[in-house]
């Protein structure tokens, strides 16, 4: 019972958060100097133009009622327009949304199949050369500017060695010859789907670098953190109790003192997701991803103020859900959480 | 007499630090016969609880058994690669601690922890298991089995989740459980009851209980035989009647008339003068000589193992010229 | 009992006197870790390359934005120690000079993050109630943005300029620690010697200065210093978008702005400040390591 109370009242906090958010996004885009007016209408707009371009935009209202159309707006799926291109920013986000989120999912894996073993690993023969090699490894990764590291990837794959295609999502060649077909917006989901393979391996070849350089800083937050968080367990009474109880190696670490440890490895793979769309941004930039961070960085760079919001709010609201699932499970593994 | 289960011989463990080598035990020997109550008892740094884990092989890190032997039903468990020794713990040797709390693994149910260590030893499917740890449940009177296995460590109280250790421990019939201060942290009333337990235990089970505490007031109630720990190293051992009531070493005696008893009513405590040695330094001989108002000479050197009885030993100068060997 | 409240609460744990001989043993254990005294060593030398820029670079004047356009992007050699850049700058005076903003960034970020995070967490902690959820559902607030889209966000809403690079880092920045600063608050709160100091009726705001701060320095700083490359990254992450110093100052974030589109021709050009955030990047992490296992008690154990 006391977890269902610790569930509601989590989401209720959610509410709360996202309510915020919304807010504090509304407040920022207000924020710009510039006139968006002025944006949306041009530099020589007759005086009626431009006042009817205020109304229609709403800037005539006080900022409450500006906020409340908005988010009512949102809610019917309007993100408004642009201002530079004047299309209707959900159809951008169609598109954009599901190319940086597959990046992300991609890089994710890595970090869960490479972070974690190599923390756990680590912890459990510490001291050790492999324990000092993958603590050099993760260093290095946590400290490394994941855009250089991009720069250095292309440099490396690319210029020197040809084995991996520059950027974009998809070779011309394919989009051409064996074009996707667009259900989920995730290409390695929709070639799978339409068993267009030739394109799954081009698709896949094209993910390599870009997942690779962004999972970077995660897959090094990762091991530090699930290192931290085993030595922590394995130093636990418990945990020898089981030693003493003539479990093996695999079951300790493995069934048990991973468990343990899970709680602030999920808060670190939690972090790590939300960096990771963050980073995002940067790769996408290196690699031409067409994805929500290249169209919010062309946006700032043009004074596009609509997109601005949108996308901020957009990641906002991924980010709020992600840590809601993340305590909603570290509810459901350690029945403790609830009593407080 | 027949075989003892356990003979641990000149046990020496060493500890690196930063601060230099930490002897901590300095040639223990001891004998666990089969059901067996024998008490463990010293001062804390004693080295008491490092004699328990040594014989599961649990050594922490960073230390190091230089010498001795510990056999078990006649095989020499020292040297034994590790896959070994896991067949050993929880199947054969088995070990209580003394906080229950931080014994019991918070994030899983008893049952959960019970079904672990089965499997672990045992081929049983699920149903057998399940029938067995009600069983061990009731075993170690436990109210309302089937709930306490759906419940996790937490929502037990001190008393019951030491309960569901010692069943813990003993659901793969180990012949020896070695039981590490078991109710040190528990309330007194609650102290009883377990000790209680573990008497009872030892007979309807037939396990073999290695007690370690540093309570001799434990020793007294519980144990047949007591062995007396001082700096590393077993100073007497016998039967508890012999070692309480004619207690030989100086360090035993010393003990005893440190803790309160009622004759000594209004009566200030008589505390041991001086400190227990630092393992970092050893001393050549006797340890307790610097402390021991008997010290002589002679004690410069390493003391002698005496018989003063038959199954009474003293290692002491004192008794240099009385028994035999 | 009439002894006014400092002499009686003398000795308790937490009094500053207390943390300063604690700080002085902590800097004898840090020694010892080799790793984390050459990190030191390293950033000190980048700290003073960075006070002492211009002094230091061979090329003074380019470092400041001159170009030399007969000598773009050529490689390393005896005259360029590091090649120049797209204008033919020495690029290692632009790095030398670069250094500026950027460790500016990690250390004013830093610090002003801790200076408004740490004692809004003590109160929220201490106090409780309302002011308590106030203060964190604010926190919560602020937490839920992407650091970096948050930064980016402000940045551009203010402007492209280091102020306000810094300004923006530091607003993402400062909910973690009051966040750390509250959930010691609370742990101590409880503790006795607190309750003693409200028996004898100090007042709220002097407990918190007096012990609770004091206590939660300890974990803020072995943040703090790991925070510092962090925020260095973050910071060269917005002058890479172009949101923070501008061309032609120098800054390792934007000199690889430029040199992405030239890295055909002159890699050394991306290559080298790059390889300087990595460095002191590295170095604020290892120092951080370091520091987190001296200061903790745990790791004080048998070898």
């Amino acid at each position: 019972m006391a977890r269902v109370e610790y569930i509601i009242r989590r989401l209720l906090l959610a509410v709360l958060v996202l309510v915020g958010v919304s807010i504090i996004t509304f407040v920022i885009a207000r924020l710009v100097p510039s006139d968006p007016v002025a944006l949306y209408v041009g530099p020589r707009a007759k005086i009626e133009t431009r006042e009817a371009a205020r109304v229609k935009l709403g800037l005539d209202r006080p900022l409450y009622q500006q906020y409340l159309r908005y988010m009512g707006e949102v809610f019917h799926g309007d993100f408004g327009i642009s201002v530079r291109s004047r299309r209707p920013i959900i159809d951008d986000l169609k598109v954009f949304l599901p190319a940086t989120m597959e990046l992300v999912f991609v890089s994710m894996i890595i970090t869960v199949l490479i972070g974690i073993p190599l923390g756990v690993v680590s912890a459990a023969w510490k001291d050790s050369w492999v324990d000092q090699l993958s603590r050099i490894f993760a260093v290095i990764n946590v400290s490394m500017p994941v855009f250089w590291l991009a720069l250095l990837l292309q440099l490396l794959f690319v210029r020197q060695l040809g084995l991996l295609p520059i950027g974009s999502r998809v070779s011309r060649e394919i989009a051409i010859l064996a074009p996707i077909d667009h259900i989920t917006g995730f290409y390695l989901v929709d070639t799978l789907l339409s068993r267009n393979w030739s394109a799954f391996r081009d698709v896949l070849s094209h993910l390599v670098l870009p997942s690779i350089a962004l999972s970077s800083y995660a897959v090094g937050l990762s091991i530090r953190m699930t290192r931290a968080a085993m030595i922590e367990v394995l130093q636990q009474k418990y945990i020898t109790a089981a030693w003493a109880a003539g479990l093996t190696g695999r079951t300790v670490y493995f069934k048990l003192a991973l468990k343990n440890a899970i709680v602030p490895t999920l808060m670190v793979l939690g972090l790590s997701f939300v960096w990771q769309i963050s980073g995002a941004m940067l790769v996408e930039i290196i690699f031409l991803w067409p994805g929500l961070g290249t169209y919010l960085v062309n946006a700032i760079l043009t004074i596009d103020f609509p997109i601005v919001v949108s996308v901020t709010l957009i990641v906002a609201v991924f980010y709020v859900f992600t840590n809601l699932f993340l305590d909603l499970l570290q509810a459901m593994i350690d029945p403790r959480v609830s009593l407080q | 007499m027949d075989q003892p289960l356990v003979t641990v011989r000149d046990l020496r463990l060493q500890f690196r630090t930063y601060a230099g080598i930490v002897h901590a035990l300095n040639g223990i020997d001891l004998e666990i016969h089969e059901h067996d109550m024998l008490g463990l008892v010293g001062e804390t740094g004693c080295g008491k609880s490092m004699t328990g884990v040594s014989i599961l092989g649990l050594v922490p890190r960073g230390g190091e058994i230089v010498s001795g032997s510990i056999v078990f039903r006649g095989e020499e468990l020292l040297g034994k690669p590790e896959s070994y020794m896991q067949t050993i713990r929880g199947a054969k040797i088995a070990m209580v601690f003394q906080d229950p709390s931080a014994s019991l693994n918070p994030l899983f149910t008893i049952g959960q922890q019970l079904e672990t260590v089965m499997r672990r030893h045992q081929r049983a499917d699920k149903s057998q298991m399940r029938d067995r740890a009600l069983e061990l449940l009731k075993v170690v009177e436990l109210p309302d089995p089937a709930r306490i296995l759906k419940t996790y460590p937490h929502e037990l109280s001190g008393g019951m989740k030491q309960r569901a250790s010692i069943a813990i421990a003993l659901s793969c019939g180990a012949d020896l459980l070695i039981a590490d201060e078991p109710t040190t942290d528990l309330d007194v009333t609650v102290q009883a009851q377990i000790l209680d337990l573990l008497r009872r235990l030892r007979e309807t089970q037939g396990v073999a209980i290695l007690m370690i505490t540093h309570d001799l007031a434990v020793v007294a109630e519980t144990c047949q035989r007591v062995g007396v720990l001082y700096a590393g190293q077993v100073v007497e051992s016998g039967p508890v009647d012999e070692v309480l009531f004619e207690a030989k070493h100086p360090y035993t005696r010393a003990l005893l008339e440190a803790s309160p008893k009622r004759s000594s009513r209004g009566q200030p405590l008589q505390a041991i003068p001086g400190t227990v040695p630092s393992g970092l330094h050893p001393l050549e001989g006797c340890a307790f000589s610097p402390r021991c108002p008997h010290a002589m000479e002679i004690c410069g050197q390493a003391p002698p193992r005496i018989s003063v009885a038959p199954s009474h030993t003293v290692y002491c100068f004192l008794y240099a010229d009385s028994e035999e060997r | 009992m009439n002894m006014p409240p400092e002499e009686s609460l003398e000795g308790a744990p937490g009094a500053w006197s207390t943390r300063f001989q604690e700080y002085r043993l902590m800097w004898r254990a840090l020694r010892r870790d080799r790793l984390a005294v050459i990190s030191l060593v390293i950033i000190l030398i980048f700290v003073l390359a960075a006070i002492f820029a211009s002094w230091l670079a061979p090329y003074p004047d380019q470092a400041m934005g001159k170009s030399n356009l007969s000598e773009r992007l050529s490689p390393p050699s005896r005259t360029h120690l590091l090649g120049t850049d797209d204008v033919g700058r020495d690029l290692l005076s632009r790095i030398l000079l670069g250094s500026r903003p950027s460790l500016s960034i990690g250390l004013f970020v830093v610090g002003l993050a801790m200076l408004i995070g740490t004692p809004l967490g003590a109160i929220a902690g201490y106090f409780g109630g309302w002011i308590d959820q106030a203060i964190m559902r604010i926190t919560d607030i602020f937490l839920s943005f992407p650091p970096l889209l948050l930064a980016i966000a402000i940045s551009a809403a203010l402007g492209p300029s280091l102020f306000n690079a810094m300004l923006s880092i530091t607003l993402t920045w400062w909910p973690w620690y009051t966040r750390l600063a509250r959930a010691q608050a609370v742990s101590l709160k409880e503790q006795t010697f607190v309750e003693a100091s409200r028996a004898i009726g100090v007042s709220g705001f002097t407990i918190i200065r007096r012990h609770i701060i004091p206590n939660v320095l300890t974990p803020a700083l072995v943040q703090a210093t790991m925070d510092i490359g962090s925020a260095l990254l973050m910071g060269a992450a917005l002058s890479f978008v172009g949101l923070g110093v501008q061309l032609p100052k120098a800054d390792w974030g934007n000199m690889l702005t430029v040199a992405r589109l030239y890295f055909n021709d002159g890699p050394w050009f991306a290559i080298f400040p790059g390889l300087a955030i990595l460095l002191v990047a590295m170095c604020f992490n290892l120092l951080g390591d370091g520091v987190r296992d001296v200061l903790d008690p745990q790791s004080r154990r048998v070898g």
